[in-house]
């Protein structure tokens, strides 16, 4: 009997921790299935960030490091300049990458450093609980933005492609989403291409995952991807921003 | 090789690095440690190794957590006010149980302070500086010699046990030129990387992952108890002083790295007038050498701790003597630095009876 549908190699076989109906594990799926097919997982080596994907350890079958919150590009900056044939990637959630990491990843991006990273944007901070993230939306309620997010006092969200677009070190850029069957074959092949940028020496790749976290939202999860699709997509526009 | 040059202290330093082995260095600038930065750019290329200048300290401390999981020999250095952005780093590299060196080029604070020489960051590297329940092995070298021949210690150390340890200097070490020697370093038999080094399996092993997170309490208590078990060894091979003049000390100088230098001077002209004065120079701060102050307290009468601080170590001889004799402190701060008649003065003081 032909096998149809079997786990990646490089997932590992244990019970995910994250809420039903998140889109963290489908992305956990399809950067699996685009390591697979590269063949690259024996020369892989991960970055887990702080957030909820925090296990990501435990869910890649590759070596792994476990970084402080923010600061994955640093961590993965260090493994791949000692071992450069190493493909070296991180995942991380949108407080991570675009708060407290911000500077971590301009620089990453600034010096073309040749990693990949996953970064899932989910509009909040899902794993302390739903607080306002750097990429809530205007008007979006958080348990610290309780009457909506005002830019007078609280800024604008940042648009991280856009940003890292304008930096020359940044070889592959591209934003996806994962609310429908054809953007997630989509996600897949924009996965599959920042991995490739990185085994041709190309540079820094990221690719911004739009993703729910219905826990934190207040939603289901099918509404949630409604709410992705009618509020994130037009403040996020999905496309590719930047290919060498 | 084994001729003498002249070479700055910062200079020696980063030289004695790489003839250590070091390989990977990830920095920023901040005076007064510049010239290691400015060394290993020079430098790093010519041996096939990696300069790195970050965006931050906190990068750079990163930098070397990815680098030293990944199995290198890597090191970074900075001074006081970058020293206190590695911490949070510093307190991920003991949780991963990860070895490196890092080098405190010690300048007055707090705060921008000064440029200046100092001792005033002794409890930040000694007892914690970041969260957790941990150690730094924390070495402090009174000349650039001294310096140089601690290094390949520092790594075979690091390496040995799995911890960061601190080279901790001051201004006037990393600035002064001295003639050293790098003499041939034997290095010790170390441990393999392999169990933990996230190399990429290569399809040989199962992953390796470099964590700090346990969520289990007790898995981490677990964990927590089996790195002290590794500090208690090194509390065993590791501890390094000197001691001087104390067999018939009637007062013992206690001072570390420059400041010993200062103190040893004000000893040789007491003793020249005739005051029997002894000297401990603590070289290994953590783990600080108790059993020096054990047999100096059988037969003297007092203690001066002197420092580039307010009194930080004082309070680690206050511990090692117990009560069982007075210890004295003078220092100065800021980057002014004590000179041996002050300190001559002070002793004079305690013998007489004033103080
Ligand atoms: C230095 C530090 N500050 C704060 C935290 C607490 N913290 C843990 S996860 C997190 C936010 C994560 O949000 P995000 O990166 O958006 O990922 P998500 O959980 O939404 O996937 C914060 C603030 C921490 N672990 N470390
Ligand atoms: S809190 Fe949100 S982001 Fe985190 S696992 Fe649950 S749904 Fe996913």
């Amino acid at each position: 009997m032909k096998k149809v549908f079997q786990r990646p190699e490089v997932l590992s076989d244990v019970v995910m921790h994250y809420c039903p109906g998140c889109t963290h594990g489908i992305i956990h799926r399809l950067v699996a299935e685009a390591i697979d097919e590269l063949n690259i997982q024996d020369r892989l080596v991960g970055v887990a960030s702080v957030g909820c994907s925090v296990f990501s350890y435990n869910y890649f079958e590759c070596d792994m490091q476990q970084a402080a919150h923010g600061r994955a590009p640093a961590v993965a900056t260090g493994i791949k300049r000692v071992h450069p044939n190493n493909i070296v990637f991180t995942y991380q959630g949108d407080g991570d990458l675009a708060a407290i990491g911000t500077a971590e990843m301009v620089h990453a991006a600034a010096r073309g450093e040749n990693i990949t990273i996953i970064f899932v944007n989910n509009a909040i901070y899902g794993m302390t609980g739903g607080q306002m993230a750097p990429t809530t939306l205007l008007g979006q309620v958080t348990q610290t933005s309780p009457y909506g997010r005002n830019a007078e006092t609280q800024g604008y969200p940042i648009k991280v492609c856009e940003m890292l677009a304008t930096i020359e070190g940044t070889a592959y850029v591209e934003r996806v989403s994962v609310d429908n069957v054809k953007n997630i074959m989509a996600t897949k092949k924009a996965i599959k291409k920042a991995f490739q940028t990185q085994i041709d020496g190309k540079g820094f790749s990221l690719v911004e995952v739009l993703s729910t976290c219905p826990t934190n939202w207040g939603l289901s999860p099918v509404e949630s991807l409604g709410w992705l699709r009618e509020n994130m997509m037009p403040y996020y526009p999905l496309g590719i921003y930047k290919e060498k | 090789m084994s001729d003498k040059v002249l070479m700055k202290g910062n200079e020696a330093i980063a030289e004695a690095a790489i003839q250590a082995g070091c390989r990977y260095f990830f920095g920023y600038p901040i005076t007064p440690q510049n010239e290691i930065p400015e060394y290993m750019s020079k430098r790093m290329p010519k041996v096939g190794g990696v300069y790195l200048q970050a965006e931050s300290e906190v990068a750079a401390i990163n930098m070397v957590y990815g680098a030293a999981g990944a199995g290198a020999r890597v090191m970074t250095s900075s001074s006081s006010p970058g020293i206190s952005l590695k911490q949070e780093g510093i307190s991920y590299i003991v949780g991963s149980d990860l070895p490196c060196v890092i080098v405190n080029i010690v300048r007055g604070g707090p705060g921008l302070g000064g440029i200046q020489p100092a001792q005033s960051d002794y409890f930040q590297a000694v007892k914690g500086g970041a969260h957790g329940d941990y150690h730094l092995v924390v070495l402090a070298p009174s000349s650039v010699q001294e310096a140089v021949d601690l290094m390949t210690d520092a790594f075979d150390i690091a390496d040995m046990y799995r911890v960061p340890v601190m080279l901790l200097g001051d201004g006037m070490l990393g600035q002064m030129m001295e003639p050293v020697e790098f003499k041939e370093q034997k290095g010790r038999d170390l441990p393999s990387k392999e169990a933990w080094a996230t190399t990429g399996t290569k399809g040989k092993r199962r992953k390796n992952v470099v964590n700090s997170l346990y969520i289990d309490p007790k898995e981490l208590e677990d964990l927590n108890i089996k790195r002290f078990e590794r500090y208690k060894q090194i509390e065993a091979n590791e501890l390094r002083y000197e001691m001087i003049n104390c067999d018939d000390a009637d007062i013992v100088l206690v001072a570390y790295g420059t400041t010993a230098r200062v103190a040893n001077s004000a000893m040789r002209s007491a003793r020249s007038e005739g005051l029997k004065v002894g000297l401990i120079r603590p070289i290994t701060l953590w783990p600080f050498p108790v059993e020096a102050f054990q047999k100096a307290v059988q037969t003297t009468k007092a203690f001066l701790a002197v420092e580039m601080s307010m009194g930080q170590m004082v309070e680690d001889v206050r511990m090692a003597i117990n009560g069982a004799k007075p210890v004295h402190f003078y220092g100065r701060t800021g980057g002014m630095v004590p000179t041996p008649s002050a300190i001559i003065e002070e002793l004079k003081k305690i013998l007489g009876g004033e103080r």
